[in-house]
């Protein structure tokens, strides 16, 4: 049983690492993207191997919204000891998950500080909310929003099959 | 067994699975990254050694040890505590060399990898390097050197997973001149 400070260190390190890779490019944009997407994919290869193991045992889910529920207090009260405090949705695909003290960011500051930096720590987190999506049959484009450190907001955009 | 407990055991049990699939996650990239195996386990050792720093505080803020004061001292608590506090596991202390500087922490199960396979071409891969670095770096913040390095690899086809441990020397604590 894996404590929850090392998963914290390792993602840290893992962030590092992969801002380093590619520190060597010139075009400061395209590295943000390479980065970003490094850390989802990673988080995503994680998110789909956690929902495997969490929902064996569940029955399905009666529609969308009883899935992000799920999702909001199960499975991220297992991986962020907390649950999500506010989900919000426009009913038409689109879900604002809110966690006002999101656990990989409180280490960082309390309000502005550093805020240009928070958005390298909600790649990996943003994957795994695709990842346990996709393992549950919804295809989304997961990203993340964060004004005041350390409430931040992931905003998975589920693509209807019907549309 | 009511629904609560089983949800507690699950959560516990689902963070070591967290752990560990991030962590296959990352060796997976590296395996990516770079072209041979030896640079991916000195990757995975300077991470370990980062986090290693780190975790030391952590693990000094939430046990109660005290100081060691000799490096047996230092390897049960290794073994008893720390491994304990942060897989779970708790490996057992064993192959004391004469001078009772080396001994070797021996892992009936290995938490890191749970489900993990090595392909054919990474023959040379110490999967679980992370753990060397983490102890190097920890020991180090407290003023020990040591050589850490895994003398057998259930990955690797071994029986157990054997870490031995050497002690270096005792690294002076560097004051600021003019401290008395």
């Amino acid at each position: 049983m894996a404590d929850d400070a090392l998963f914290e260190f390792l993602h840290m390190e893992i962030v590092a690492l992969v801002y380093k890779e590619q520190a060597t490019r010139e075009d400061i944009d395209k590295e943000r993207v390479t980065c970003v997407s490094t850390l989802d994919a990673m988080g995503f290869r994680v998110g789909q191997g956690m929902i495997e193991r969490f929902t064996k045992d569940c029955p399905t889910f009666k529609d969308d919204l009883d899935l992000m529920k799920f999702l909001c207090k199960d499975f991220w009260s297992t991986i962020f000891k907390k649950q999500i405090d506010n989900l919000r949705t426009n009913h038409q695909g689109t879900y604002v998950l809110q966690d006002n003290k999101f656990a990989l960011l409180t280490q960082f500051s309390s309000g502005k500080q550093y805020l240009e930096e928070a958005p390298k720590y909600l790649a990996f987190s943003c994957g795994l909310i695709r990842g346990a999506l996709s393992n549950l049959g919804l295809e989304s484009v997961v990203t993340a929003e964060v004004s005041l450190m350390p409430s931040c907001k992931f905003m998975p955009n589920l693509k209807s099959l019907i549309n | 067994m009511s629904r609560q407990s089983n949800r507690a055991t699950d959560s516990k049990k689902m963070n070591s699975e967290l752990f560990t699939l991030t962590y296959g996650a990352l060796v997976t990239q590296l395996c990516k990254d770079y072209e041979n195996d030896e640079e991916v386990n000195k990757q995975l050792d300077k991470m370990g050694y980062n986090i290693g720093v780190r975790l030391i505080e952590d693990f000094l803020a939430r046990s109660s040890v005290g100081r060691c004061h000799d490096f047996r001292e230092t390897a049960d608590v290794i073994a008893k505590v720390a491994f304990k506090m942060y897989l779970g596991v708790t490996p057992s202390v064993t192959n004391w060399n004469p001078a009772g500087d080396e001994f070797s922490l021996i892992l009936e199960s290995n938490p890191l990898v749970d489900f993990v396979e090595l392909p054919d071409n990474h023959s040379n891969l110490v999967y679980s390097s992370l753990l060397c670095g983490v102890l190097r770096g920890a020991l180090e913040m407290v003023q020990m050197a040591v050589d850490v390095r895994f003398a057998q690899d259930t990955l690797r086809g071994d029986s157990v997973t054997e870490i031995r441990m050497k002690f270096i020397k005792r690294i002076e604590e560097n004051l600021p001149a003019g401290d008395e």
